[in-house]
């Protein structure tokens, strides 16, 4: 059973969706307990960081998710879910993250050539960077998935599983442990996308 | 780098689809979610889903769709058609919908845009502009092109990007139909004043109108169809394989 955290942001239709076409179970949920008793944490988001930290926060959300991840559960962050799993983040000021994988939330104006469209919308290919990683088992050197994002995250090339070039290396997906993330939407990637959940419920 | 995106458009009225023709292996050419499968399935980078219906039922039958068509379609979905308040966008994102695509409703409630942008993020908010040329001056129509609004496309399409929209799509009703390939110029004028992606849409009739509108002009993120696709005129792996050879960056599955 994977818990969906369902913390008042984003739409977390799709992403249970993407999980019933691979016939993974899933449970959305704002429960301790529920998130408790499932095997893996999916934390979703959509928005802006500021937001959602505090949401996390003020519901307790975050305490019982950094709780699971010692406890060596595995959890998976899409997009704004995966920039809530860093240390701190710079939209908008400057907000605390759970800090469960080293590094920062940067915009992309920072490290992009000038007149490149922000944000950073479509579909883009991937260069793994940890073929080792069980999270791209399934992936190849090249395929594409969704973005749609105007932040990212800067951290050390040892927690970076793969990039993506938007006329420099952008951080595509990440991973500390038993902590993965993805920048991209993997229920938004066709069957690569796929893939890459069906891998996560294999980890 | 960032592949350029080919989206079919399907019009759907009373759940279902207005264009349609047989495609091999597909029983239900007119059902939107065989129709959004088949495509997914052959290469389509998104679907745009038009709601063209005026009833109450009908409505209510559209977002049956959506979240039918989100149950079994794992490529970004655009949603537009009868889009006049912030309700209207919750209504279609709970059902699956990734993008919404105003019209009308932008033009009828200046503050559309910018309020839709707020609450889910410019991501979300998609300008979608009928333009005509009206004594060699762009213009937005409203009401499916029906209704000149006298008002200058380029200014509209401009102010909107920056109230909030996060992307344009550009019909050209003067190309619209012709099947002679996109209008350039238009896209053209339109991609030199705004910094969001731009989608063109209206004119394409062959492959080569993709491989030209994408060497021509760089700038324009992705083409949108409707009939040429529904007809089996072009299909889209054709498409996709014809823009690899002609070096336009592509995604494949």
């Amino acid at each position: 059973m994977i818990a969906i955290v369902d913390y008042g942001v984003g739409n977390l239709f799709s992403v249970k969706c993407s999980f019933d076409a691979i016939g993974a179970e899933t449970v959305i949920t704002s429960d301790a307990d529920v998130i408790h008793a499932a095997d893996r944490i999916l934390l979703p988001g959509v928005g802006a960081f500021e937001n959602a930290a505090r949401k996390l926060r003020e519901s307790g959300l975050d305490k019982v998710i950094k709780d699971e991840v010692k406890s060596g559960k595995p959890l998976l962050g899409i997009c704004l879910g995966m920039q809530l799993l860093f240390d701190r983040s710079f939209e908008f000021g400057e907000h605390e993250g759970l800090g469960l994988i080293p590094g920062e939330i940067r915009p992309i104006a920072d490290v992009v050539p000038k007149g490149l469209k922000i944000p950073h919308i479509g579909w883009n290919s991937l260069s793994v960077k940890d073929k080792a990683n069980p999270l791209y088992k399934y992936v190849k050197d090249g395929d594409c998935v969704y973005f749609v994002h105007s932040y990212y995250a800067k951290t050390d090339n040892k927690y970076i599983l793969a990039e993506t070039d938007y006329g420099a290396p952008i951080t595509a997906s990440a991973a500390c442990g038993n902590v993965y993330g993805c920048q991209f939407h993997p229920e938004k990637s066709g069957n690569v996308g796929l893939n890459i959940l069906r891998a996560f419920c294999e980890v | 780098m960032i592949t350029k995106r080919i989206i079919p458009c399907l019009d759907v009225k009373n759940g279902r689809v207005v264009k349609g023709t047989n495609f091999e292996g597909l029983s239900d050419v007119s059902s939107p979610i065989e129709l959004a499968k088949y495509y997914s399935a052959n290469g389509a980078d998104e679907l745009v889903f038009y709601d063209i219906t005026a009833s109450a039922e009908g409505r209510e039958l559209f977002t049956d769709i959506l979240r039918e068509t989100a149950k079994h379609v794992f490529i970004p979905l655009t949603v537009g058609g009868g889009i006049n308040t912030l309700d209207d966008f919750d209504r279609v994102l709970k059902c699956g919908a990734d993008k919404v695509s105003v019209n009308s409703g932008a033009i009828k409630n200046p503050n559309l845009v910018h309020d839709a942008a707020k609450k889910y993020g410019k991501q979300c908010v998609v300008l979608s502009a009928d333009v005509k040329r009206v004594d060699g001056i762009f213009r937005v129509f409203a009401k499916g092109g029906r209704e000149n609004t006298g008002m200058d496309a380029i200014e509209w399409i401009k102010k909107c990007a920056a109230n909030g929209a996060g992307e344009i799509v550009l019909n050209s009703i003067d190309t619209d139909g012709v099947k002679g390939g996109f209008d350039l110029e238009m896209l053209e004028a339109v991609c030199n004043v705004v910094d969001v992606p731009v989608i063109a849409s209206g004119g394409a009739g062959k492959i080569e109108d993709f491989i030209t509108l994408f060497n021509t002009l760089p700038k324009v993120d992705a083409g949108l169809a409707a009939s040429i696709f529904h007809f089996g005129e072009v299909k889209i792996s054709d498409l996709k394989n014809a823009m690899v050879q002609a070096g336009i960056p592509t995604r494949k599955d």
